[in-house]
């Protein structure tokens, strides 16, 4: 080992203090920081998508746990609510509670004739099921029959979606300078000086907008136009479509350069409500100083009134986009003007079972039907895995088959959950009969989904449980079973139930399996048992989620609330488990 | 540039003290012992802390150049805690604080401005148990020169390969395969390969770690040969478990007992007439 | 009735144990010196008289139904009786009502009396389970009592009747893959009597409508697989383009640079994202991020579908992060600490060790857990049937909506519909391809994770 290779220069020392070192030094340190940020960042985003889920969902979800009623003062008469003249149960069952509130109701606006108007009033304001509370009051007290009653009727789901602020875009301003009406009821004018200047610069904005816009995709359909080959009949066609849009953007561009031209509102535009004298009026052109407009609610008296004491409710979605016309929200802006409109707590959304009108749908068949779902699962796979564990771990032999079992239950773990939605349905619903829809065949489905969960968990806890305990037993002449259930299953509890917890709570968000097995359909009643048809939490949720309501996705978020409460609280107890019964032998 | 490895806890509170106290308190026993060759590590009053463990009590030493010291002792007398210290390995365990001072070349390692990543090229380390990255040979040797960019051209980084295997001894048995896994060699070829690695940087001292407690006497031998050829260009600090290993190839001794730095001296002194009674007992076997 | 049946199981259990123990104290108060405590003798027959309640009653369950049912199509009138399977359960369906009296509208003479004759089977069948039961758990019972005595081996024979018990569950687990395997491969195997397996695995064209009666327009439906394929492979693109650096980076950073107090925040965190049930992420992928998207790709003049594949994709890859991460934080771990020091000992920085010495030694644990994480995302089914299409648009534009191999499950099983229909048939054979890729992805990818651990252990 004497070779020239043994120089002491042959191998290069660093040389730290050069400029090349130095520089090299500090991309090193760059690249360094980098990739740490890197992984901050990965966490970030992890974070940001979470935080953006949840809070998406809450705000989403809140308006499913209020509900928004009416206070009337009904008279319940006998020929309303009785369906033969009599007071027994049977025809008061059968009564029409609605007929007294929409009495009510055509008090509170006796302008409303025409009947389209009356349409809207007694059933797009209230709800289908509003007379239900005042039935089971009557039918609790039928004295009250003939009496004054006040009752707080639900509203239907729009009208409440609109009173939280859901259906639109509302901006409510304090009128500026004083205002003149030409009359109470019909076309009326309406003359302030200058102070509905704001209102039209912001029209004239939007005009501005929407030429940019048409004139932004008229030049892309331009664009492409040139790439048609010259003489393609298609060139002629898109060319005019391209002309025609140009000049409506100029058209468009025109008005809105002409600042004191008024404009004419339709119901493309954002709708302008004045509510002044007790009334609202809806505006119908506007110009600077002046405007014309048609009464929606009467007013009490025509004539001016003084500055502060009128103001305005601009409805940013133009009125033909929205579910609620102006007609409609110029009555319920006037009952809460009145003080008529409350927000409630929504118990129904946790005491009734599903429904086709959102405001009156509620939980209670879903939350039942994963009860039973749950409890079905509970009762067949504890036992299962907890036995298969003790097997696995206390007494299988070493051998090709146990491997085999082994190897299996680890696949079985990573199959996807739909694929047992196909097993439910070939094997427990075709093969054996079992009926369809119901907790049961779910409660199947689900344990065998979640077996694998189970016995791997159990399996690490009965692992974790040290051979002293399991030797101490046989050394005073216990059997192998009797040292294993006796010492060994008691102490490996804990372990287990957290596994179990956990495996439960992934079980009780599983949906695919139980749409395969016909838990989908729309199911009123709360179901009694575990072979009556029913769906589940989780499917509740995907079946309101395709409707098209905005209640209906208020309600399906408020539901995912739930859901994630209920996976919450199951998981805290699993983690609270785990901390008090850790331990270190 | 400073480091912000949030690992390292120097510099503390007792430090500054300790530092204090260096310019006054007279050198222990152990140092400046030799004159042959100059000292190329000097450590003053080193403690070491694991947690509320205290593993190191004041460890002062001189090693010199170009030699080979050995630390023996009984396990967990502290000998490699303290090795680790050399090139601030113990930066990368959360709870290990360490306080006093040690320098190369008369520059403070534990400065805080000094960066623990160009301290670690100037000192090398070697294992107890081989650990080559699961690459080839050839990626193993190259991966420090790589990373410190000392080489600018593919030929430049073979040379220092061949150079630095040939160093370790292990060219002739692995040049028709360096682009075999470095994992598939036997264990003193790893551990040749991962001194390889050391010296393919470029160190000016090599740190072994009881580098052949995982090997076979044969290899051992291999190995300690090759230490001994070493100690003309690096400056080597063996830990060894073997009082026959330390008195083969070590020049220097120092002997540690429950994280005390108890004797050191010339290496045919301490085996021969011990002047501590530890010392004594240990060598003759009464415990360890 | 069949709860009956269990409650006449557990006073049956009950009964033969304070039997047994009973009989086993007497002779111990005899002054007998039992091999067995008491409480084994009546253990021993509690067993011994509910298992065959038990075969019992695993026998009836598959036959009942099919008893019931052929006895109400028997008791319609010959021509009533229905001729293909499809008219056979809506008859079925319209008798099931009538009987449990929730049919709309009044009932046909014959409905109505098959309805009774359906009722007076089911009524027939539960009684004969329960007198079978009765008498095999007495023959049972008069079987095993004589057996109690004092050197009666009690313990040993329920012990190993417990390890019969505990054998047989854990072969439940074979027996699921068993039955998935089954009940797949079969109806697969019908479904390609009637149309040729090449069509379906190599076809371009998805068409699943077939009609009822032959005069419909579209009479054939067509099930060329590949625009499912397409779409499945799209989206899982998507999602691991998201789930793989977002989850490989997570885990890089909790397992070498975070202290202990930021992976107690983290970790719990990645823990949360993983319970979320996937209906959640499907509802935020139709009614959030498909509508962000349509209106991001319309302000720059891109035209998206309304539901893309790209958002399903997109919440699909947040869905399996943790999934991702949580496997390679375990790789990463597993990677032995003396290749961190011998990289560090050299004088690299950590993301030098980290990139050069850690990923490396990990690859194959890390390849695994993306394998893993491509079958989760391949088997997802909610985000997809929420957020992505159900036309089978052969196309790779992540901005237009594709179908899903999953969707295509779920569209085809739910609702009426007649079982031995191709349209149905076609499903299994989905599932079969679903099953066997999964399957496939997720063996490899277990034993190259067992084959890794061995290595460094």
């Amino acid at each position: 080992m004497t070779d020239a290779a043994l120089d002491p220069g042959a191998v290069r020392a660093i040389d730290l203090a050069s400029d090349a070192s130095r520089a090299r030094l500090r991309r090193r340190y760059r690249a360094e920081a980098r990739f740490r940020a890197y992984g901050i960042a990965a966490l970030a985003v992890a974070g940001l998508f979470l935080v953006l889920l949840v809070g998406d969902i809450v705000i989403k979800g809140l308006p499913a746990f209020t509900e928004s009623r009416v206070t009337l003062t009904v008279t319940p008469q006998l020929s309303q609510v009785s369906t033969d003249g009599t007071t027994g149960a049977d025809a008061l069952r059968g009564g029409d509670y609605a007929a007294p509130l929409r009495a009510s109701l055509q008090e509170l606006f006796p302008e409303v004739t025409s009947r389209q108007d009356r349409r809207r009033l007694f059933f797009e304001i209230l709800s289908g099921g509003a007379g239900d509370d005042l039935r089971r009051r009557i039918m609790a007290d039928p004295g009250l029959i003939g009496r004054p009653v006040t009752v707080s009727a639900l509203l239907d789901d729009s009208a409440d979606m609109y009173l939280k602020g859901r259906l639109t875009g509302r901006v409510e301003r304090t009128g500026r300078g004083t205002l003149a009406i030409s009359g109470a009821t019909g076309d009326v004018t309406l003359d302030s000086p200058g102070a509905f200047r704001d209102t039209l610069a912001t029209i004239k904005k939007a005009l501005r907008d929407e030429a940019a816009a048409i004139e932004a995709a008229a030049g892309r359909v331009a664009q492409r136009l040139e790439a048609l080959p010259v003489g393609d009949p298609r060139r002629a066609t898109a060319q005019a479509g391209v002309d025609a849009d140009r000049s409506r953007a100029a058209a468009l561009r025109a008005r809105a350069a002409a600042p004191e031209a008024p404009e004419v509102l339709g119901t493309d535009t954002p709708s302008e409500l004045v509510a002044v004298n007790g009334g609202i009026v809806k505006l119908t052109s506007i110009g600077p100083s002046q405007a014309q407009g048609r009464v929606l609610v009467p007013l009490g008296t025509a004539g001016t009134v003084s500055e502060g004491a009128w103001r305005t409710i601009t409805l940013l979605q133009p009125e033909g986009s929205r579910r609620l016309t102006d007609q409609h929200i110029a009555w319920l802006e006037d009952m809460r003007a009145e003080g008529l409109v409350t927000r409630h707590f929504a118990t129904r959304f946790f005491t009734s079972g599903d429904s086709r009108e959102p405001e009156l749908a509620g939980l209670l068949g879903g939350l039942v039907g994963s009860l039973l779902t749950m409890f079905v699962t509970l009762v067949l796979c504890l036992p299962t895995g907890v036995a298969a564990a003790i097997y696995l771990e206390e007494f299988a032999p070493k051998n090709r088959i146990t491997d085999l079992i082994e190897v299996n239950i680890n696949n079985l773990a990573a199959v996807p959950s739909i694929v047992f939605g196909l097993l439910g349905l070939a094997v427990f619903l075709n093969f054996f009969g079992l009926p369809r829809s119901a907790p049961l065949v779910g409660g199947l489905v689900l344990a065998l989904l979640v077996l694998p969960t189970i016995i791997i968990a159990s399996r690490a806890a009965l692992k974790a449980v040290p051979p002293s305990i399991r030797e101490a037993a046989l050394g005073v002449g216990a059997s192998h079973q009797q040292a294993v259930f006796h010492h060994v299953l008691p102490m490996a509890m804990p372990g287990i139930l957290t596994g179990t917890i956990i495996g439960m709570a992934h079980a009780l968000g599983e949906t695919a399996p139980l749409l395969l097995i016909g838990m989908v359909a729309f199911i009123v009643d709360t179901p009694q048992s575990v072979t009556q048809a029913a769906t589940a939490l989780p499917v509740q949720i995907y079946l309101w989620s395709d409707l098209p309501e905005p209640a209906f996705q208020a309600k399906t978020a408020g539901a995912i609330i739930v859901l994630l409460v209920f996976l919450f609280v199951m998981n805290g107890l699993a983690v609270v488990l785990r901390r008090k019964f850790e331990r270190r032998w | 540039m400073v480091t912000d490895h949030p690992e390292t806890f120097h510099n503390q509170g007792p430090t500054t003290v300790n530092r204090m106290a260096d310019l006054t308190m007279p050198l222990t026993p152990a140092a400046g012992l030799f004159t042959a060759n100059e000292a190329k590590v000097t450590a003053r009053d080193v403690t070491v802390h694991y947690g509320e463990k205290q593993a190191l009590f004041g460890v002062s030493i001189d090693i010199p150049e170009r030699s080979v010291t050995a630390f023996i002792g009984p396990s967990g007398c502290g000998k490699s805690t303290f090795l680790r210290c050399i090139n601030r390995m113990n930066d990368t365990i959360p709870i290990c604080r360490v306080a006093g001072e040690i320098r190369i070349d008369g520059a403070d390692i534990y400065d805080r401005r000094l960066d623990p990543v160009l301290l670690r090229a100037r000192v090398g380390m070697v294992f107890q148990k081989p650990n080559p990255f699961p690459k080839s040979i050839y990626e193993n040797v190259a991966y420090g020169p790589r990373i410190h960019g000392t080489t600018t051209s593919r030929q430049e980084l073979d040379e220092v390969v061949e150079t630095s295997l040939r160093k370790a001894g292990l060219w002739d048995e692995v040049k028709d395969r360096l682009d075999q896994p470095g994992t598939g060699l036997s264990g003193g070829q790893q551990q040749r390969l991962c001194i390889a690695r050391a010296i393919a940087v470029g160190p000016e001292v090599i740190l072994m770690d009881e580098p052949c407690s995982a090997l076979d006497p044969i290899a051992t031998a291999r190995i300690e040969e090759l230490i001994f050829e070493l100690a003309r260009n690096f400056t080597i600090v063996i830990v060894t478990h073997s009082m026959q290993q330390a008195a083969r190839v070590s020049q220097q001794t120092a002997f540690f007992h429950l994280g005390h730095l108890v004797e050191y001296g010339a290496t045919e002194q301490i085996f021969t007439a011990p002047s501590d009674t530890r010392t004594q007992d240990y060598i003759t076997g009464r415990f360890g | 009735m069949i709860a009956l049946y269990f409650v006449l199981m557990a006073i049956v259990a009950v009964a033969a144990f304070t039997v047994g123990a009973a009989r086993g104290r007497r002779l111990q108060a005899a002054g007998l010196r039992l091999h067995s405590l008491p409480a084994y003798h009546g253990l021993f027959l509690a067993a011994l008289c509910t298992v065959p309640m038990m075969v019992a009653i695993a026998a009836w369950a598959p036959l009942a139904p099919r008893y019931v049912e052929s006895s109400a199509i028997a008791a319609l009138p010959e021509a009533a009786r229905p001729t293909t399977g499809l008219e056979r359960d809506a008859r079925l369906r319209e008798i099931v009502l009538s009987a449990e009296g929730r049919l709309t509208g009044p009932a046909a003479a014959n409905v109505e009396a098959a309805g009774r004759a359906y009722l007076s089977a089911q009524t027939t069948s539960k009684t004969v389970l329960i007198i079978a039961g009765i008498l095999a758990a007495l023959a049972a019972f008069s079987w095993g009592l004589p057996r109690v005595s004092a050197d009666f081996r009690a313990r040993n024979r329920f012990e190993t009747f417990t390890l019969v018990v505990l054998i047989a569950c854990s072969a439940v687990a074979v027996l699921t893959t068993l039955g998935i395997v089954s009940s797949v491969l079969f109806e697969t195997l019908r479904f390609f009597q009637r149309y040729p397996w090449w069509d379906f695995l190599f076809g371009l064209q998805w068409s699943p409508q077939t009609a009822i009666r032959a005069d419909q327009v579209g009479a054939s439906g067509s099930f060329g697989a590949v625009p499912l394929f397409v779409g499945t492979s799209l989206i899982m693109v998507i999602a691991m383009l998201v789930a793989g650096p977002i989850g490989l980076f997570s885990a890089i950073y909790m397992s070498e640079y975070a202290t202990p107090r930021f992976r107690s925040l983290a970790k719990p965190l990645l823990e949360v994202l993983a319970g979320i049930p996937t209906v959640v992420f499907g509802f935020f992928a139709a009614l959030t991020v498909a509508p962000f998207i349509r209106r991001a790709g319309e302000a720059l003049g891109l035209s998206v579908a309304s539901e893309s594949a790209l958002a399903a994709g997109l919440v699909m890859g947040v869905m399996i992060i943790p999934f991702v991460s949580s496997l390679s934080d375990d790789v990463i771990n597993a990677v032995p600490q003396s290749l961190r020091d011998g990289s560090y000992a050299m004088g690299s920085t950590k993301a030098e060790t980290i990139k050069r010495v850690i990923l490396p030694a990990a690859l194959p644990g890390i390849v695994s857990a993306f394998m893993l994480a491509i079958s989760r995302a391949v088997g997802e089914t909610m985000i997809v049937v929420m957020a992505a299409g159900l036309a089978g648009n052969l196309t790779f534009n992540p901005l237009e909506a594709v179908t899903t191999v999953t969707v295509q499950i779920k569209t085809l099983l739910t609702g009426d519909q007649e079982f031995d229909s191709a349209k149905t048939l076609s499903a299994f054979a989905l599932g079969f391809v679903l099953f066997f890729f999964t399957l496939t992805l997720n063996v490899i990818a277990l034993r190259i994770v067992r084959k890794y651990r061995e290595q460094y252990d």
